[in-house]
Parts: C-alpha cells; structure tokens; sequence
C-alpha cells in the first residue's frame, strides 16, 4: 500500500477556502469550553462571545472577496454565490445573536449549548451553501437540521416547543431519508458525487432522460422541498415554528431557508442546462402550490407566530418563481429576495417578540391591539416590516418581487407572474390586519407592556429597518453583487 | 478453502476424481468440526479450572470427585445438562426463547474463524479480521438481549438490559485499544498483525513492547475486554446475589450449556486477540518457527499460541476471582469517562509515534543503534 | 454460485423487510430488521466490500438496533395495548401501487446502461480509506462537526439540569 500523498498547498487552499465555516465551528467549541468555566450569572458573555465569532467570519468572507477558491478535490468552493449566501446566512445568525441576548434572559436560553447548536447550525448551512458535492451538500443539510430539532425543542417544558420538535424530526429525518435516496440514484446514474462532472455528462440526452437519474434528481427536490418548506412538504412547518423559541423561528425561516435555497440554486442551474425542459413543469407547480396554499392558510390565522410561519411557505413559493426561468436574471432575482426576506422577516419575528409577553398565548393576534399609538417606535417598526413583506413600495420587499415577476414574464411565464400578483395582494390582507390591530382597534383590557429591548436587541431592529429601507430605494449594488454572484457560478 | 481443497486432491491421487466445490465443502466442513471440537474442549476444561482456580483462590479445593484430580467432573455436568429437562416458560416468547442461545453461541463461535492458532493454522485469513470479530460480537448482543426479554422475567430483562448496556459501551474502547496493533501492522488481518511482530527480537518484537503507548493499550484492552465478557469484577448483568442469573435465568438443560459454551468461546477469543494483537501470537520467542520443515513448525506454533492464550485465560480467572463488583453506574462511568478517553488518548500517542519514529518502536530503535 | 446466493440474501433481505412492517409487536419487527441488515451485509461480501459489510453490522446490528430494541424493552407495551393497524384498502392500494413502481423502475432501469462499476477493491479497508482522506476528507470532517451536534444536542434535550 503507497501511502497517501498529501499536497500540502492544496491543503492549505482547502483550508482558506473553509476560514469562515472553521471559525464559526472553533467559535462554537469555544462558547462551549466558557460555558463550562463560567459562573451560571455571568452566561450573558455567552451571546457576546459567538457574536464576535460570526462578526470576525462574517469579515473572513468579505476579505476573502467573490473570487473563485476550490478546495479538497472539488468537494467544496467559495465563489460568488458562496460568498453571498455566506453573508445572507450570517447577517441572519447575528442578528438573531443580538436578538438572543434579550430573549435568553426572559425565556431562560442562556446556555452554551444553545448558542453552540446555533453556530454549528449556522456552520452547516455555510457548507451547505458551498458544497459543490452532493455528499457535502448533504452533510451540511445534517450539520444544519440537526441542532435545529434540538433548538426547536429547547423549552422542554413547553408542549408545544416538544411538539413541533418532535414533528419536525420526523419529517425532516424521513426528507433526509429522500435527499440521501436521490442522492445515491444519482450516483448510480453517473458514478460521481461531484456536481462539476455530473454537468457535462447531462449533455448526453441518454443520461438526461435516464429514470434512474430523473428519479434521483426528483428525491433530491422533494429533500430540499421540506428544507425549504414548499407546499406539499410544509406540514410540519405552522407547528415548529410556532413551537419553537421565537429567535428561533425567526433564524429558522431566514438562515435554512437561504440555505437551502442557495444548495438548490447551485444544483438547479448549473444542471438545467439538460433538464430544463422536465424541470420547470414541476417547479412551475411547486411554487404555484406553494404561494396559494401559503397565503390562503395565512389568511385565517389568528397567532401572529402561525401567521408568519404560513407567510414564509408563501415567500418559499414566491423565490422559487425566480428558479422556474432557471438563468442569471430569476437567479439574481431569487438571491435578492433571499437577502431581504432575511431582514424582513428576522425584524417583524423581533418586534413580535418584544410585545408578546410570554411563548404560545402571547403571540395572539388580540395582544397587538392598541400597540399602535401607545408604542409607536414598535409599532412603526413592525407595519415597515409588514409593509415589505407584502411587498409594498418603497420597501425591499416591492424590489425583491417585482425583479421576481418581471424576470418570470421576461421568460413568458405570464401566467406564474399573475398567480405571484394575486398572490400577493391576497397576502397584504393579512399583513395590514396587524396594522389594523395595532392602531385602530381598542385594547381590550390594558395595553400589554412590551419588554424593554436591550441595545443589541434595538440595534438588529435598527439594522434590519435600514436594510429593508436602504434596499427599497437603492437596490442596484445588492443587484449588481447578486447578478454577478450567479455569472460566477455559469461561469 | 478452495487452495487447501486442490492442494488436498493433487496430493491424494484417490480424490482426483471428486468435484471442486464438493472437496471445498467439505474441508470448510472438516475445519468447522475440528474448531467446535476444540470450542467444546475449551468449554469443558475451562470450566474445571476456572473452578480449580476458584478454589485455590478461596481456600478450598474444587471439584475432586469425577476421575482423576475431578478432571472428569465437566464430562459429568455436560452429561447432566443434556439429560436435564428443557423448560420453556409458559408466558415466554417460545420462538425467541428457543433461538436466543444458539445466536449467542453462533456470536461467539463465529470468532473462532479468524483467530490465527499458528502458521498457516487460520480458518480464514480475513482481511477485516478484527472488524470481524466485532461484527460477530454484535450477535452475542442480539441473543442476550432475545434471551431476558423472551423470558418475560424481570430479573431476566433486567440481566439483559444490563449486559447490553454494558457491551456496547465496551466494545469501543475494546476496539480502540486493539486499534494500535492494526496501525503498526498496516493491516486488520490478524496474521498480518502476528507477523508483524516477529523478527529475531524475540519477546520484544512484540506490540507490547513497541512503545509505551501500546504496552499501555494492552492493559485497557484487557480491562475493556474482561468487561465485553461480562466476567467478574463486571459481572452485572448475571450478579447472582442481585439478579438471581440475569438473562439465563429461566434457562435449563441443553440451551443453559450454550450460553455457558458461548462464555467460554468469548474468554478464549478474548485472550486470543490479546495475544494475537499484544503477545506476538504465534511467534516463539527467538526462534522462526515458519522455517522449520513439515508440520512441526505449525504444531511449534500452534503450541506457542496456545500457551499465551492460556495464559491470559488464567489471569482473566485470577482476576474474576480477586475483585469485587462494581454498581452499574460506576461500570457505566468507568467506560465513557475514563476508558474511552484514554484509548482515544493512547490512539493518538501511537500514531504519533508511528510518524515520528517512521514505524520503529522502542526496541528497534535501540538494535538500530547498535 | 455467486448469482445463487445472491437471490438467497436478497429474497432473506426482502423477506425480512416485508416482515418488519407486517409485523404486530415491535419487537419482532425490529429483529427482522436485523435480519434485514445481516442479509445486506452478506450482500456487501458477494460484492467484494468485506469492511462494509463488517461496518454495516457493528453499527447498524450491534449499535443501532440494539438501541432500538433496548427501548423496546424498556417501554415494554403489553400485548394487548398495542394500537392495531387495520388493512384498509387505501394501504392495500398503496402497496401494490408501490410494486407496480418498483417493478416499473426495475424494468426501465435495466435498458439504460450502468457506468462502468467500480473496480473489484472499492469496498476494501484500503480503498475506503484512501477515499475518505483524500476526495472525501471534507465530507469526512463535517461528519465529526455533525456528530459534535448530535451529541451537544442529545445533551441539551436529555439532560436533567443544563
């Protein structure tokens, strides 16, 4: 037996091209090594540490730039795509690290273990955004849903927190299940695991017809369907998000979600070129599916947590319009809105937070009455979230869509754009309804006293209304980065 | 199999005739004979000593009565055994209670085909070989736990719960710390790794002797492996003043002699990877049996084998016999809290060394000097 | 030979399976799993791939399954309080819709040709092994993050006081 050669130089880049995703694990072991020293009063150093950690990778990836850095033959890359859901996944981890500090201190989440699942989540989904073999796109979808079912259940005393836990473990184990089954199938098909060789093989009509493959590439979809909760795989969704601790569901709906997405992007459209034409039948029902069946349930929920958790299948539905066309323009498009779902939906699940008072009754609709004028930095706050989730102008969220539907009529998919439309106009129904609560009708009883936010905790609704702001009235850099993220995948 | 099956039938002109795969059957038939003898044996002399050993140990003097020294008395007890009537309870899961000892005795057994009695004197030279012989353990586990559930007894259940909870735990740091002999070797085989000891360094070509990492591992592996056996002082799962017997305990007759074979199967197994992986196996000291002519240097070899296997067996009955039990929780926390760690610890020092010293251990070294 | 006892471990494979999902106790369908498992290891050995089969059964016949049935046991339902599954005839219609699916793909499969298989010593420790530290180090290293989670995880939700 020879043994095995190591290249030290290709180590090395291997190991710059994973600085970030290394630096958020150590930061992660790290947070749990001062969990262990520390005195039980003192775990507030806790948040502030991982803060630092994701802060200092979040800096890793903008220093390192959008250029092209391979590593471990091919099984991982930083690139542009990389790159930018590197930064929607992280800006999503710190600002529900912020948001943390004020909430472990109410709802008693102050452990390392909390923090250190939240990181090695949050690590997965880098890898997952960066794998470029299906068996690391795997791994990091492990790497993230894992610690997610426990983060989903850490109030163990709260049935509904065990519930949607349980749920979700389930399901997410059986869509796991799925993905590994595609995953194999497509191996079978073509004896790799590396996305780079399967693409060029696809050119061959035998292989792209094949149902050995077809099958397998269908099972990958319906995996990243329950990630992504797309509508015949979002049941668990309503109940885990409900369950789960509000930060969260509200890192749950952005960071996983942007994950996930970004996995099926690479996968999509680097293998469309040859499936395009069976592909975007299903993918054209899928978000079709997704949106009506998302909005409609929205529209009778009476808890707000419920509510948004329906909202997010929609915005599952509405960035997958972007994938249906399948090139640079509904990619970018898709890679915008990610970005700024992000923000949108992290701020309103904050505010939210603040002015429930306690987990499951605090969360009614009922609550937010006469919020409005009583509270009117919150309740601002929440109608521009709100506002820009229903994709109203001059919010991020009207930009987000409107490239969305515009690159879907640029492709002659008339008719998904004015299902989108519809669709959105049924969803500002229930977004303004908060509004309604909030300022036009009378409290019943007395006004609930929001929590005071600590400054970190402001500071990320800060941040977040900027973005959701800044980007509703100049988008064109975001666009620009997000246009040539994709070119740089093409390319 | 199929190469000792022609070299058999071009050695015996009379067999010439005779099918391959007919010849191949039954040389795999002749060998797993002569094994099951030499298992049967095992377990029947090896329970007199461990009673002899018993009572040196206690002050008395063990069994004295059947044939010379009481060294009958095993022949008598098998007797005894298979004559007894064979209950089944009657709440019990007959099928499962039926088949629950033959899987542990089948577990056990199924070892014995890689250990490398001496030169050439192997069943099957796997090249997993001792992820073999985990791999069959798992079946011991399966039986016991079939056994104290298909009882519907709760000292059984309980017996078995026990046992399983604690083979699984030890059976990681049984297979890390066999792990340095496989590194040193480059291989899982298991003559592989005898052979790798050899040389003209005599008792210290042995892995024991490699380097202080492994004479480390060979004491967590005995104290890891006494406990994958379930032999005193972790006896739990059949502690007879607490659990009456454990698992076995509504066994009788021929089926309680297959789980009594099927310890005797595990001890020697045990002590035979401790001497294959630790002890040089089948090497003599200072000599190189392989190169003696005809048999001899297999019987050499055989011979040399056996005596350190015997050996161990005998410390593993002198240890049995000396200590007292632990609780289960201390069981439970000597395994993940400090054998674990250390066999991992122990792992890493020898790979270690393997890379500093390029693969020489201690002894080497120093003849290197000279 | 090899085409004979191939159809034996795999109808014992297949057997087993069907087995485990017919089954009214959990327990007896937990050891036809095991079954199941032994039976694909032996499939594993006809294909050369000697150290996964000896994996296949340490982790899954030795650990998992014994978890399993350790759980089993200690839930220990009685017999008559076991929930009854009914054959209705959506299930019956499920299950032969799902025979018909994979009779369908065994059918289609068959007229496209595989890539060339492996070489006869994929499933050898040395093969593994070259693979898992050279094109597959990466995978190989998230699966140890993985399992930190898993086992930070199993803490968090089981532990008494956190």
């Amino acid at each position: 037996m020879t043994p095995i050669a190591i290249d030290a130089s290709a180590m090395m880049q291997g190991l710059y091209c994973i600085l970030p995703e290394i630096l958020i694990v150590a930061t992660a072991l790290f947070v749990l090594f001062v969990d262990l020293i520390l005195p039980e009063e003192n775990r507030r150093i806790l948040c502030g540490v991982s803060i630092i950690g994701v802060a200092l990778s979040l800096f890793t990836v903008f220093a390192m730039g959008p250029g092209k850095i391979s590593g471990f033959s091919g099984a991982v890359v930083h690139d542009g795509l990389g790159a930018f859901f590197e930064i929607v996944i992280l800006s999503a981890c710190a600002l529900t690290l912020l948001m943390a500090t004020g909430y472990s201190e109410w709802e008693g989440t102050h452990k390392g273990e909390f923090y250190s699942l939240l990181l090695l989540s949050t690590s997965g989904m880098m890898f997952m955004a960066k794998g470029t073999d299906l068996m690391t796109i795997f791994l990091g979808l492990e790497t993230l849903s894992i610690p997610i079912y426990v983060l989903v259940g850490f109030h163990r005393h709260r049935m509904s927190s065990v519930e949607g836990a349980l749920k979700y473990f389930l399901l997410g184990a059986f869509a796991s299940g799925f993905l590994l089954y595609g995953i194999a199938l497509m191996y079978a098909a073509t004896g790799t695991t590396k996305i780079a060789q399967m693409v060029p093989m696809l050119y061959d009509a035998r292989l792209a017809a094949s149902p050995v493959f077809l099958a397998g590439v269908g099972l990958l979809l319906v995996g990243f369907a329950f990630k992504v909760s797309l509508v015949p795989f979002h049941m668990w969704t309503p109940d885990a998000y409900e369950g789960a601790p509000t930060v969260v569901t509200a890192f749950m709906s952005a960071a996983v979600k942007a994950a996930a997405f970004a996995a099926l992007i690479r996968v999509l459209l680097l293998t469309l070129g040859g499936l395009q034409p069976v592909l975007w039948k299903v993918l054209w029902v899928l978000s079709v599916l997704t949106m009506t069946v998302g909005n409609l349930s929205a529209l009778v929920q009476n808890n707000v947590k419920r509510m948004l958790a329906y909202s997010s299948i929609a915005h599952a539905g509405y960035i997958l319009v972007g994938m249906v066309s399948g090139d640079v323009l509904g990619g970018q498009a898709s890679l915008f809105y990610l970005l700024v779902y992000a923000f949108m939906n992290i701020g309103a699940f904050g505010v939210v937070m603040l002015i429930a008072q306690k987990e499951d009754e605090g969360y009614d609709i009922d609550n937010l009455a006469g919020i409005g004028f009583k509270y009117p930095a919150l309740a601002g706050l929440l109608t521009l979230f709100l506002v820009s989730l229903g994709g109203i102008p001059p919010t991020a969220g009207f930009v987000g869509k409107f490239y969305l539907f515009s690159a879907a009529i640029k492709h002659g998919y008339i008719w998904l754009a004015v299902i989108g439309v519809l669709n959105s106009a049924a969803s500002i129904y229930y977004y303004l309804r908060i509004v309604v609560y909030m300022y036009f009708l009378p409290a019943k009883g007395e006004v609930p006293v929001p929590r005071p936010p600590r400054i970190a905790f402001s500071l990320a609704l800060c941040a977040s209304a900027s973005v959701v702001l800044v980007l509703g009235i100049v988008p064109s850099s975001v666009l620009e980065f997000a246009e040539r993220s994709v070119l740089s995948l093409l390319m | 199999m199929e190469a000792l099956a022609l070299k058999l039938m071009s050695a015996v002109p009379a067999l010439a005739g005779v099918p391959l795969w007919a010849m191949t059957l039954l040389v795999m038939v002749v060998v797993a004979v002569i094994l099951l003898v030499f298992a049967l044996t095992f377990g029947g002399l090896g329970s007199y000593v461990l009673r002899k050993v018993a009572g040196d140990i206690q002050v008395r003097i063990g069994p004295n009565r059947v044939g010379p020294y009481g060294l009958l008395q095993f022949l008598a007890d098998g007797v005894k055994l298979i004559m007894k009537e064979d209950i089944i309870p009657a709440k019990a899961d007959r099928f499962l209670f039926a088949l629950a000892p033959y899987l542990v005795f089948v577990g056990s057994f199924a070892a014995f085909v890689v250990v490398p009695f001496g030169v050439g004197l192997i069943a099957s030279d796997l090249n997993i070989g001792v992820y073999y012989v985990m791999a069959v353990t798992s079946l011991v586990v399966i039986g016991v736990l079939m056994a104290g559930w298909a009882s519907n007894n709760k000292w059984a259940l309980l017996g078995g719960m026990r046992a399983v909870a604690q083979i699984v735990s030890y059976e990681i740091p049984v297979g890390m710390a066999l792990l340095p002999a496989v590194l040193i070797a480059g291989s899982l085989s298991l003559q592989d790794i005898v052979r790798s000891q050899g040389g003209l360094l005599g008792i210290f070509g042995w892995n024991l002797f490699h380097n202080p990492f492994t004479f480390f591992s060979f004491f967590l592996y005995f104290t890891a492996a006494q406990a994958e056996t379930n032999q005193t002082p972790f006896d739990l799962p059949e502690a007879e003043s607490e659990l009456v017997s454990g698992y076995n305990v509504e066994y009788s007759g021929i089926r309680y002699a297959f789980f009594f074979l099927a310890e005797f199967g595990d001890m020697f197994v045990v002590a035979a990877l401790a001497s294959a992986c630790f002890l040089g196996g089948w090497h003599v000291p200072f000599f190189r049996a392989e190169t003696l002519p005809g048999a001899w240097g297999n019987l050499l070899s055989l011979g040399a084998f056996l005596v350190k296997a015997f050996g161990i067996v005998l410390v593993m009955m002198w240890v049995r016999w000396t200590l007292p039990r632990l609780r289960v929780d201390q069981l439970m926390r000597m395994s993940w809290k400090y054998l674990v760690p250390l066999t991992f610890v122990n792992l890493l020092g020898v790979s270690l060394w393997l890379l500093v010293f390029r693969g020489k251990g201690i002894p080497q070294l120093i003849a290197s000097i000279f | 030979m090899e085409p004979i006892l191939f159809i034996i471990f795999g109808a014992i494979a297949v057997g087993g399976a069907i087995m485990v999902v017919t089954r009214k106790h959990p327990m007896s369908s937990a050891l036809y799993l095991i079954l199941t498992l032994f039976a694909v290891a032996a499939l594993f050995v006809l294909r050369q791939a000697h150290f996964l089969a000896a994996i296949q059964v340490i982790v899954y016949a030795g650990a998992v399954m014994v978890l399993f049935i350790f759980v089993i046991m200690l839930i220990n339902v009685p017999e008559n309080k076991l929930p009854m599954e009914r054959l209705t005839g959506l299930r019956l219609l499920g299950v032969v819709a799902a025979g018909f699916l994979i009779l369908e793909s065994a059918i289609l499969a068959r007229r496209f040709a595989m890539p060339a298989g492996s070489t006869a010593d994929a499933g050898s420790v040395q093969a593994v092994g070259r693979a898992l530290f050279t094109d597959y180090l990466l995978a190989f290293e998230i699966t140890s993050v993985l399992l930190l989670a898993a086992v930070i995880g199993a803490i968090a939700l089981a532990k008494r006081k956190i």
